[in-house]
């Protein structure tokens, strides 16, 4: 854990739009950060505010009218936009995991499970059937979850075992990145936790580094080593979740901490006023201005740029010129 | 002198018939529910996973369904009769507020149109302009203005603002009691904390009490003043929200509280969680405590009978033999 930590992914002004009659939607517009090796890193931000997309465009996979409108997508510095689809899918389930959202009803209702995780290792590496199925075995035991699920079809199972099954497939072939969507939306606690606890080992066990996209805060909480906090298709703060939860610096980063119910203080929470400006739209200058209490002359004009204010503590705000 | 209580419900039970193609297995959704809600303005959370129940309760207390077993009484009369005899008046005094901002309105009419409605059918208003002062009144309550919103089409507004509509119309009301499932699930945070505290200010200054069904144990701790916990059906434990949350006795509610994600970096727990077993399938047991599959402190009467809910002292009542005399 010592040692120097090197990046593994690096993100630079990608920008993800989408075509509409209205002109391009600017669902992400220009995010750039870096995610180091063997760490949990959260992306966070409410509905709409482009980190689905955002996944999408580092991976590729974003379909028409969705298409990505610039930037670099660095992973152990190949760039992923400049692949062609045969390097591209050497890469994809292999060396990079993703779980969608949703992703635990994406199970085939008709075939056992041993098939569908046999299936996605055969598809992704050279090895036999026989290897395939001795493979799925140790990923399942090694995560903790029963052979016997094996021989199960997904209604059989409760939605945090398909879930722990999905990322038991996604990393069968040990990637180094995983990056997961919403993994632990519409769970249970008691499976959210379960989820969040084989993710974590994961990274504990293998070292793999894991993007975790999740609107809830709460979740970023209890795993994040650092997180990056999106609104209206920028990132205006990433720093160490620690020093983001007390010490957070963007008005908006302020606004949500102070809008989190918890069973550990019983405090007034304040919620943020106004609504999420819409990507057709966004508002000149910094798009947070019109819900912001602190916003003067230059956030209604200028784009704040995402500067270090503190070490490893980044945000975009004009307060802190 | 003896409270009437704004809300109880005994021993109520509600069973569905299982699918399939040979009529299907019984299965208890609710089973022998009993709790109640003071006179006194207050708001009590109702707390359980998915399958727990809280939605059939809710859908039943609101006459949607019909108890197999078991009755529910608002302000000391069956609901039944009520319902038979003065919908009017118990729907003006239950109001409803739903999990879902989108579904609830019609997309062919302005949303305007909820609110008239709501004038026009408990005869609020003597005349068209008496209706929109009342309106703009009730909007203007709750921070909308009136010209953001009134004309416009549902898939105009945020999802916020939807909710939030809901809210107007039950400030036109002003009914005894709302239920609201789940009523903050889809909006964002920011949104969120917003909502709740309207729903804390009704409490206060009109004196609305509120079913709050929740799965989320620190939202139910922000806004309720009591909590009954939910686990397949059953109720297993009930307590002031400040008791279950610091003093969980059953061990159903002290694994929720284990696991429940806490916006704290700090408050990080590194244990990991031991259970017996975990669930493979989804089950319920057949008889007992509907906890006992994976309850690490299980006995075999666990297994075999149902625990009665236990009077602990406080106003604290558990449905587990740990802490039978």
């Amino acid at each position: 854990m010592n040692k120097k930590k090197s990046i593994l992914l690096e993100v630079r002004d990608l920008k993800v739009y989408y075509k509409t009659i209205l002109g391009d939607a600017k669902v992400v517009d220009g995010v750039s950060f870096k995610v180091n090796e063997g760490e949990i890193f959260g992306i966070a931000g409410e509905s709409g505010c482009g980190k689905s997309t955002l996944v999408e465009g580092i991976l590729r996979i974003i379909k028409p009218p969705g298409y990505i409108a610039g930037g670099k997508v660095l992973f152990r510095g190949i760039n992923l936009l400049e692949l062609n689809e045969r390097e591209l899918r050497e890469i994809r389930w292999k060396r990079i995991a993703y779980i969608p959202q949703g992703a635990m009803s994406s199970l085939n209702p008709v075939l056992r499970v041993e098939e569908q995780i046999i299936d996605a290792i055969l598809d992704h590496s050279d090895m036999s059937r026989d290897e395939a199925v001795e493979l799925a075995k140790k990923i399942l035991t090694e995560l903790g979850l029963p052979e016997e699920v094996l021989n199960m079809y997904p209604h059989e199972l409760s939605g945090g075992m398909k879930q722990r099954i999905i990322i038991a497939t996604a990393c069968a072939l040990r990637p180094e990145l995983i990056i997961a969507d919403e993994p632990v939306t519409a769970l249970d606690v008691v499976t959210l936790k379960e989820v969040l606890q084989t993710l974590t080992e994961l990274r504990d066990k293998y070292g793999a580094t894991i993007i975790l996209i999740a609107h809830d805060m709460a979740v970023h909480a209890e795993v994040d080593d650092r997180i990056a906090i999106m609104y209206a298709g920028k990132i205006v703060e990433i720093g160490n979740v620690h020093e983001i939860f007390e010490n957070p610096l963007h008005p908006y980063t302020k606004g949500i901490i102070e809008s989190i119910p918890s069973i550990k203080k019983r405090k007034m929470i304040k919620g943020i006023p106004g609504i999420a400006p819409s990507p057709l739209n966004w508002p000149p200058g910094c798009r947070f201005h019109p819900r912001c209490p602190y916003a003067n002359d230059a956030c209604k004009s200028k784009i704040p740029e995402l500067i270090e204010v503190e070490p490893n503590h980044l945000v975009a705000c004009h307060l802190y010129r | 002198m003896i409270d009437t209580p704004l809300l109880e419900l005994k021993h109520v039970t509600k069973i569905f018939k299982g699918g399939g193609l040979y009529g299907g297995r019984e299965f208890k959704a609710v089973d022998d529910v009993t709790f109640s809600m003071p006179s006194k303005p207050n708001i009590l959370a109702l707390v359980g996973e998915s399958g727990s129940g809280k939605t059939t309760i809710a859908n039943m207390i609101l006459g949607f369904l019909k108890p197999d077993r078991g009755e529910i009484f608002f302000e000391g009369e069956n609901i039944r009769s009520w319902l038979k005899n003065k919908p009017k008046e118990f729907r003006r005094k239950v109001q409803a507020i739903f999990q879902n901002p989108y579904e609830i309105y019609n997309p062919f009419y302005r949303v305007d149109r909820v609110l008239k409605l709501t004038v026009k059918k408990f005869g609020l208003a003597s005349s068209e302009k008496e209706a929109e002062e009342l309106i703009y009144n009730a909007l203007e309550a709750i921070d909308l203005r009136p010209k953001d919103v009134l004309g416009r089409y549902p898939h105009q507004l945020s999802g916020g603002e939807r909710q939030r509509l809901m809210l107007a119309r039950i400030l036109l009301l002003k009914p005894k009691l709302i239920v609201a499932d789940e009523p903050v699930s889809m909006l964002d945070v920011s949104i969120r904390a917003i909502f709740l505290n309207y729903l804390k200010e009704f409490k206060k200054q009109y004196g609305i009490s509120c079913l709050y069904i929740t799965h989320d144990l620190n939202i139910a701790y922000y806004i309720a003043d009591k909590a009954v916990v939910l686990n397949l059906g059953r109720v297993v434990e009930i307590g002031s929200m400040e008791d279950i949350i610091n003093e969980p006795l059953h061990p159903y509610t002290q694994l929720l509280i284990k696991c429940i994600p806490i916006p704290d970096p700090k408050a990080r727990r590194k244990e990991r969680l031991k259970l017996k077993k975990l669930p493979i399938r989804e089950i319920r047991p057949e008889k007992g405590c509907p906890f006992v599959l994976r309850c690490p402190y299980a006995i075999k009467k666990c297994k075999e009978q149902t625990p009665p809910l236990i009077d602990v002292g406080g106003g604290h009542f558990v449905a587990c033999y740990l802490y039978e005399r």
